[in-house]
């Protein structure tokens, strides 16, 4: 019998001991960071997939389908333009105040859509959380491409608009990439926050329509918050001119519109402003998001 | 001989907590309001307690049948095997990565079979190149198109038996190292059973350790020289398969 004990070992040693002899892994571990991001590299033609079959199926049942995608932003601007435009008369003081409503609302609303299907893109995605072994990011990730997606649809709308409104083709239309390759980092980034936030605070559901209308209120979307700060002490008004959608919407404008009303920080330093959020929203939500990923299943 | 036996499988005292959101008892507002008045134990959220410290090892080379009676635990703990649900106590340990083959995989039933396929291939991590290979192997094996063309329909049009098929046959189109079948054998008719289970055994060859939940005792004694008996998240008996089941259907012949 002595024998037997020296050729199996494997009662004496405790669980993990055994474990770590053979080379096993713990089952659900937190990959490294750099692991991590290598093997979200790896799922992004699953990300891109999945953005797009979610951008697909919303619109399958529909009888004009696909082309509410354009319909969308247009009748959206729509309503916006009637109230704000015509039945309130904001306009008198902005020129071609149909552009920069349009701009201020596509722009918006990119980042505003990410933000509330980020929210639900873990709680909502259970099913397939508790089937499948993939890094979790591309849930955030692949609702903020669909968004892109549409983005890119209202961006058509929107030179459209711009067009029409008689204003001239210009160079400066191009600073519209490096603009939204900005708003994208800081929507992904947003996203993977709000993911994370989402599934530990289950009613951050019912609260974000309420931020985000805040939100929209707070970032000239209908109005020049340069203007309408006037009266404010420089500080507070620096303050809210911090706000990084403010930051994109302006920028936009600037790109698209020649006679934009003129803004509290200068163009240059709008772009250090957007390129700060970006940064700092991209990868601290990529981190916070990472740091949670074993807690994903549990629900 | 006991030396030669690697484990591929520890699972080391794991418990798993489920937290149930939106469980509360009384539904209406006042209740709520109550319920956070009087900060009774965290508004709407109630913990059920699935898997109850499990303990075992699997081998390579091993077909280990999961039983027990529905709720005993049976799937959570193939999932937390497949470290997709963590554990809340405990932990398990693998070799490679476990791959979980369900027949409740995500689909999107607003979209066309054919890209439900490619999204499952995609999201298992297979390269892209070759899901684009095996896509028509795998419309062909499940057998959708046998009654015309219904690969390019929605998959909300398809009957239950041929979703769960399709599924089937995304899930066992990838290569696995441990493998985890989950009530996987069940689908379908008797046709695609026989498909089905002739599949599982090539994928069982390939595989180091396979783990089968089943509520179909044959489909056990079939595959299984080890069967592990759990009842209310506890392991009631672990052994070889012949035991286990004339002990488990004593258990419910006499319940």
């Amino acid at each position: 019998m002595a024998e037997a004990v020296v050729t199996e070992p494997y009662p004496a040693l405790a669980p993990a001991q055994l474990a770590a002899r053979h080379g096993l892994r713990a089952a659900g571990e937190r990959p490294g960071l750099r692991e991590y991001a290598r093997s979200l590299w790896a799922y992004r033609h699953f990300i891109v997939a999945f953005a797009n079959a979610r951008n697909v199926a919303t619109l399958t049942t529909a009888r004009l389908g696909q082309l509410w995608h354009v319909l969308t932003p247009l009748t959206n601007a729509a309503v916006y333009y009637l109230i704000f435009g015509v039945i309130l008369g904001t306009s008198d003081r902005i020129e071609n105040f149909v552009a920069y409503l349009c701009c201020g609302i596509f722009i918006f609303g990119y980042t505003s859509a990410v933000a509330s299907a980020g929210t639900v893109s873990i709680t909502g995605n259970l099913n397939m959380i508790r089937a499948l072994q993939f890094p979790r990011a591309s849930l955030p990730l692949s609702v903020t491409i669909t968004q892109l997606q549409q983005l890119l649809a209202s961006m058509a709308v929107l030179i459209g608009i711009v067009l029409v409104t008689g204003e001239p083709p210009r160079l400066a239309w191009l600073t519209l990439v490096p603009l939204l390759l900005l708003q994208t980092v800081f929507s992904g980034g947003l996203a993977m926050l709000l993911a994370r936030l989402g599934s530990k605070i289950v009613d951050l559901k019912q609260i974000m329509p309420f931020v985000l209308r805040t939100w929209l209120y707070g970032s000239g979307v209908f109005y020049s918050l340069t203007s309408a700060t006037d009266n404010m002490p420089t500080w507070a008004s620096t303050l809210l001119h911090l706000n990084p959608m403010l930051v994109f919407i302006e920028l936009a404008r600037e790109a698209l519109i020649t006679t934009t009303p003129p803004s509290h920080f200068s163009v240059a330093s709008m772009w250090a402003v957007a390129f700060g959020w970006a940064l700092v929203m991209g990868v601290g939500g990529f981190l916070y998001f990472w740091r949670g990923e074993k807690e994903y299943g549990r629900g | 001989m006991a030396d030669t036996k690697i484990p591929t499988v520890v699972v080391d005292d794991v418990h798993i907590v489920y937290r149930v959101h939106g469980a509360a008892k009384d539904s209406s507002p006042l209740g709520a309001l109550r319920r956070i008045a009087s900060r009774g134990p965290s508004a709407t959220v109630r913990e059920v307690h699935a898997v109850k410290g499990v303990s075992f090892t699997a081998h390579e080379g091993e077909a280990v049948g999961l039983i027990g009676t529905n709720g005993s635990g049976k799937s959570t703990l193939l999932r937390a095997i497949a470290g997709l649900l963590p554990a809340t106590r405990g932990a398990v340990y693998t070799k490679g990565q476990p791959s979980l083959l369900g027949v409740n995989a995500a689909m999107m039933a607003d979209l066309s079979g054919e890209r439900n396929v490619v999204l499952g291939c995609l999201a298992m991590g297979m390269p892209r190149g070759e899901v684009r290979a095996k896509t028509q192997e795998i419309i062909d094996f499940s057998g959708i198109n046998e009654r015309g063309d219904f690969s390019s329909l929605p998959m909300r049009t398809y009957s239950s038996g041929m979703s769960a098929r399709l599924r089937f046959s995304i899930a066992a189109a990838k290569k696995h190292e441990v493998l985890l079948i989950d009530e996987a054998l069940a689908t379908g008719d008797a046709k695609f059973r026989k498909r089905s289970e002739d599949r599982v055994r090539e994928l069982r060859a390939g595989a180091g350790t396979v783990f089968l939940v089943s509520h179909s005792l044959s489909s056990v004694r079939d595959t299984c020289e080890r069967t592990i008996w759990l009842e209310s998240g506890v392991i009631r008996m672990d052994g070889p398969t012949d035991e286990v089941l004339a002990a488990y259907e004593e258990f419910s012949t006499a319940k």
